[in-house]
């Protein structure tokens, strides 16, 4: 028979449906209600995986998300997922899960060797074993590291799967549906709060599932049902199931995470794999329960050793027994529930030993009435067994040297107290303090609008968690807005009070060195501890570093107590001096997914189009992003086309006829306003009050530490009316620094002015054709007299209405023509049949660049933010003698000292070979591999077509006064080093003639 | 995350805004020496509790809005427009 460990009835199970899955390639079955660990214990598997240090057997240790052995991989192929805790995975049919962390296979694991070395492996050996020599770093300990550290592997392939997220807003939010938080969103709900509440299971009650417990008369897990039911049916209570809160963040935000698709194999159609929920509630109420934390003692991690309470929840919840002769070590009264839970299940327990010498009498009763023998005043000093727990060594709890008793045992269910889960709490700012009679933590003054409850309040009874669940549900809806009588909380069936004396490390037999582990996800022993005490690191914060306590996927949920007691026995301090480490989110492993959500691939960021494109996609242009703008970089035409064929054609184009260029990416600002140029003339470095109507000028603009922020053109197109250009890549920092000054600084200057970047299409004609080109089609004088070098005027293209402006980036006769965007394509396609006549062609960004670099045009690549406009030879422009921003840090020492950078030409003098993007100046005494001296690099490349050489522009300590002298282009990753001449940065047409003809 | 109250337009998340910076510190008049030039710039008090300063409602309507925020517990106590210009329905929002 299989599942032979399952218990003849009893538990939330559904037995009429079997569920088949594999671990190691073995099937088995389980249930429907069961996770893959209470399934694997019912098959009588209690071995999962490998220690992640020592490879040491390890099984399952608790029933929940605080589990830090039972890790397997899940899944297969892309959609395997390791590191995953057997204690979470509902089970589904088909499920395929494998160990981890062992080689060559989970029974016989060569690397458990190291459990033999385990000296060596001590606390911070990282630290101390990998010091030096230096060539070893790379060459032996990494591959060591690599291959005998780390848990599961990741998948190979992309994740197939979605990822969502949402946000949802709430007057309430209750944490956890275990008795208080039901009876908290029961309470809220009552007054009319709009109430979420999440919690972690697909099955509702919390604790009122796995004990046996009783409400109102009724089994505890049948009023929680009928509560869940009535909050389910009430239109102000949105229920979350398989939800974990993960973390509380500033300003009462609160994150959540849906395994909305994680209990099947493959997502449903539409259904994302995970949801992140980002909640905001007006009041949280905690009612995140307890974690129990084990005894710790000599080989403590067999597999077999079990919390106390996760034994009773296989056995109540799962219908599993967990082993078949049990003891169960204590030292408080909870666990002795364990001792009678498994008795009712048939499981024999050999033995409740418990450390203190005076316990409960009524328990001690019970006890006895199940013929369960009671030892008092001794604990478990040691287990034995290999890959299961085979005996127990009890010692007396004063550690004497008297002959342990040994009990032969195949579980042990141990329980060291109870930790309430102050993660939330934690996060949201508050301070823990520490409690005398839990011997933990409780929460400390709310920092934000929280509350904790029942367990995680340190409250454990039954009654106690729905007094204080209804109490806080109520306040919580009264504080944030709604009135109302509070209800009277329900009885809760007498569960005896919880009583416990602090055991932190138990003596060992004969006081032998044992391995006891404190935390068992990283392998961090009591001795661990002790030594990085003793070495100095004897804060939490030192210790959880230097030890790696609580560093974990599953962050030390059931080590950190138990450290840090152990280390103030360590510093002979009490608790509270030594402190708790401040919990950090998320509560739970996330998967990155989540945090992407649908911002992935495509999706990462939005793509911006112009209304040219797609034509340029129907002419097969290659595209070049420029922010999210997709620009047209140039167009072959045919396969065998380079890049530079393209741009060589394209720029011969430009220069000897005429071409058309898209440009509506650049960033385009409306100014309007009586102050409109005033409030221009202190953005720029020039003068702007005396714009005519009509024209269009070239501006600098400076950050307020004096380094050039951006240019363009702006026009004057009437009075009070002007239209700025800015670079597509500081379109929208440009408008915001204007609205910064506009808004804070000169809030008296009467204009106004909003982005019309994506209101334009912009297109270029530029070469000496162009005016003959557009004659054709544009209804206004074009002639050189009455529409010169930067003018602008109103006008019609064909029917189309339009703005011209005579502006030149590529040094040629040029001309811009604006019309709104609508029309854009339009204009387009007219504009290249009036010049088809003429050989009219498209160009793409990489001719532009080529011409830019040609006419020594500063870009992106030199307005570097460190540059000023003495550094770009741009100071000329400006008027020193009205206010600018920028203009006194501009003008401080360092910015006008000799020793800058400043912008120059490069011709390189080597036939044949181009100059590099990021290549080093360097005089030629220096060699490649000490560029160190660098005297600056080169900013921007290309092959001019009109000088039939290889130019470049770039930046070089007084670089200004240096034309003429020759230096070397060094790029040493390359190896290369070519000789350059500097020259004027306007390579050709200096003096501008071209665009004025 | 920080949830901040536009004057014009409610609670939002602060990824709808964009921070700018100590608003704190004075501009200087172009009269102003070079060490007060300097100052604007470069120096600013690392206070531990309340700050000024300046934040944009840039994906919103675009606002400049004055924050005082504490830079331990980020707590907001109040946000009101930079500009006296812009209309607003209240003269600015407490949020204490
Ligand atoms: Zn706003």
């Amino acid at each position: 028979m299989t599942q032979k460990f399952r218990t003849t009835d009893g538990g939330l199970i559904d037995r009429n449906r079997p569920i088949s899955f594999t671990f190691d390639g073995k099937s088995y079955q389980g249930y429907e209600g069961d996770t893959l660990a209470s399934a694997l214990l019912a098959n009588g598997v209690h071995l999962l995986g490998r220690s992640f240090k020592y490879h040491r057997p390890r099984g399952i240790l608790a029933a929940g998300s605080e589990e830090p052995n039972a890790m397997v991989e899940l899944r297969t192929g892309a959609r395997k997922e390791p590191n995953t805790r057997a204690t979470t995975i509902e089970l589904f049919d088909g499920l395929v899960a494998k160990s981890q962390n062992c080689w060559p296979s989970l029974s016989f694991d060569i690397m458990a060797i190291n459990n033999l070395f385990s000296p060596l492996l001590s606390a911070g050996f990282y630290y101390k074993t990998f010091m030096w020599p230096v060539s070893f770093w790379t060459n032996v300990y990494e591959h060591i590291i690599r291959r005998a550290a780390g848990l599961g592997t990741a998948p190979t392939e992309a994740d197939p799967d979605h990822y969502e997220q949402c946000h949802e807003h709430c007057d309430v939010l209750v944490v956890g549906a275990g008795p208080a938080g039901l009876m908290a969103a029961q309470a809220a709900a009552d007054k009319g709060a709009r109430v979420i509440i999440a919690d972690e299971h697909v099955l509702l009650g919390g604790s009122l599932n796995s004990e046996d417990l009783t409400v109102s008369g009724k089994p505890g897990n049948d009023w929680a049902a009928a509560q869940v039911a009535k909050l389910s049916a009430m239109d102000n209570v949105h229920i979350f199931t398989r939800t974990t809160v993960f973390g509380y963040y500033d300003h009462n935000t609160v994150a959540a995470i849906e395994k909305v698709s994680d209990h099947v194999a493959v997502p449903a159609p539409g259904k994302p794999r995970q949801r992140m929920w980002i909640f905001y509630p007006k009041q949280v109420v905690i009612a995140a329960g307890a974690t129990e934390r084990p005894l710790i003692f000599g080989n403590n991690d067999i597999p077999g050793i079990m919390l106390a309470a996760a034994v009773r929840t296989y056995t109540n919840q799962y219908g599993v027994k967990p082993g078949s002769r049990a003891i169960v070590v204590t030292n408080n009264s909870d666990a002795y529930r364990t001792a009678i839970d498994l008795h009712g299940a048939g499981v024999t327990v050999v033995a409740v030993v418990d450390s203190r010498t005076h316990p409960d009498a009524p328990l001690a009763a019970e006890l006895a009435s199940l013929s369960i023998e009671l030892i008092t005043g001794k604990t478990v000093g040691a287990a034995g067994g290999g890959q299961r727990v085979a005996y127990a060594l009890l010692v007396s709890t004063q550690g004497d040297t008297e002959e342990p008793q040994r009990i032969d045992c195949d579980l042990i269910a141990s329980s060291g107290g109870w930790n309430p889960n102050l993660h939330l709490h934690s996060q949201s700012g508050a301070k823990p303090v520490y409690n005398e009679a839990i011997f933990s933590f409780v929460p400390g003054q709310s920092r934000q609008a929280e509350v904790c409850v029942g367990a995680a309040n340190g409250s454990f009874g039954l009654q106690e968690c729905l007094d204080q669940g209804l109490a806080a549900g109520a306040e919580a809806a009264k504080l944030a807005g709604f009135k109302g009588k509070n209800k009277k909380p329900p009885k809760a069936g007498d569960d005896g009070d919880y009583s416990i004396e602090a055991l932190w490390i138990s003596p060992t037999p004969y006081n032998k060195s044992y391995k006891q582990f404190v935390d068992q996800q990283n392998d961090v022993k009591v001795s661990d501890v002790n030594l990085a005490a003793q070495e100095g690191y004897d804060s939490v914060e030192l210790l959880k570093r230097y030890t790696t306590q609580g560093m974990a996927t599953d962050q030390g949920k059931t080590s950190n107590v138990n450290a840090l007691a152990i280390l103030a026995g360590q510093r002979g301090e009490p608790i509270p001096d030594v402190g708790i480490t401040t919990f950090r989110p998320p509560y739970v492993p996330v998967a990155m997914g989540v945090f992407a959500g649908h911002t992935v691939g495509h999706e990462f960021m939005p793509v911006r189009h112009t209304a040219i494109h797609d034509w340029n996609k129907k002419q097969g242009a290659v595209f070049i992003e420029a922010g999210l703008w997709l620009r047209a970089r140039y167009y072959p035409q045919s396969p065998s086309d380079t890049m530079t064929d393209c741009y060589i054609r394209e720029t011969n184009n430009t220069r000897n006829n005429v071409a058309m260029i898209d440009v509506s990416t650049l960033g385009k600002i409306d100014i309007q306003g009586p102050d409109a140029a005033e409030f221009l003339n202190r953005l720029y470095i020039n003068n702007w009050l005396k714009l005519p109507i009509g024209k269009v000028r070239y501006g600098v603009m400076l950050r307020e530490d004096g380094m050039v922020f951006d240019d363009g053109t702006t026009s004057r197109l009437g009075e009070n009316h002007y239209f700025m250009t800015t670079t597509t890549a500081n379109a929208a920092p440009v408008l915001s620094h204007m609205e910064y000054y506009h808004q804070t600084v000169w809030p008296d200057l009467d204009v106004v002015f909003c982005s019309v970047t994506e209101q334009w299409t912009g297109i270029a004609v530029a070469g000496p054709n162009s005016r003959k080109l557009l004659k054709k089609v544009i209804d206004i004088d074009l002639d050189n007299a009455a529409f010169p070098f930067m003018a602008v005027g109103e006008c019609h293209m064909n029917k189309i209405p339009a703005r011209l402006f005579r502006i030149s980036f590529s040094g040629e006769l040029a001309y811009e023509v604006n019309v709104p965007a609508d029309y854009g394509e339009q204009a387009w396609l007219e504009l290249l049949e009036a010049g088809k006549e003429m050989g009219v062609a498209p160009y793409g960004t990489e001719p532009l660049g080529t011409m830019r670099i040609e006419k020594g045009h500063v870009a992106g690549s030199e307005l570097d933010g460190r540059t000023t406009a003495l550094d770009l030879g741009l100071e000329g422009l400006s008027n020193r003698s009205k206010h600018f921003i920028g203009k006194h840090n501009s003008a401080r020492p360092a910015m006008l000292a000799e020793g800058r950078l400043q912008v120059v030409g490069l011709k390189s003098l080597e036939p044949g070979r181009n100059l590099r993007v990021g290549a080093h100046l360097v005089d030629d005494k220096v060699t490649l591999e000490s560029v160190s001296q660098s005297q600056g690099h080169v900013s921007a490349t290309t092959f001019s077509p009109s000088l039939g050489c290889s130019i470049a522009l770039g930046l070089l300590k007084d670089g200004t006064a240096r034309h003429g002298e020759q230096i070397d282009a060094v790029f040493p990753l390359d190896d290369e080093k070519i000789r350059v001449e500097i020259c004027h940065p306007v390579f050709i047409d200096p003096k501008g003639e071209l665009v004025r003809a | 995350m920080l949830r901040i109250e536009c004057p014009w337009c409610g609670v939002r998340n602060e990824d709808e805004f964009s921070y700018g910076g100590d608003a704190a510190v004075d501009r200087p008049s172009d009269e102003g020496s070079p060490d007060e030039w300097y100052d604007y710039v470069y120096t600013r008090n690392n206070s531990a509790g309340k700050h000024t300063e300046h934040w944009q409602h840039v994906n919103g309507c675009r606002a400049w809005v004055i924050v005082v925020r504490d830079t331990v517990t980020h707590k907001i106590y109040s946000t009101v427009p930079a500009s006296p210009n812009l209309p607003t329905g209240k003269a600015g929002v407490d949020q204490t």
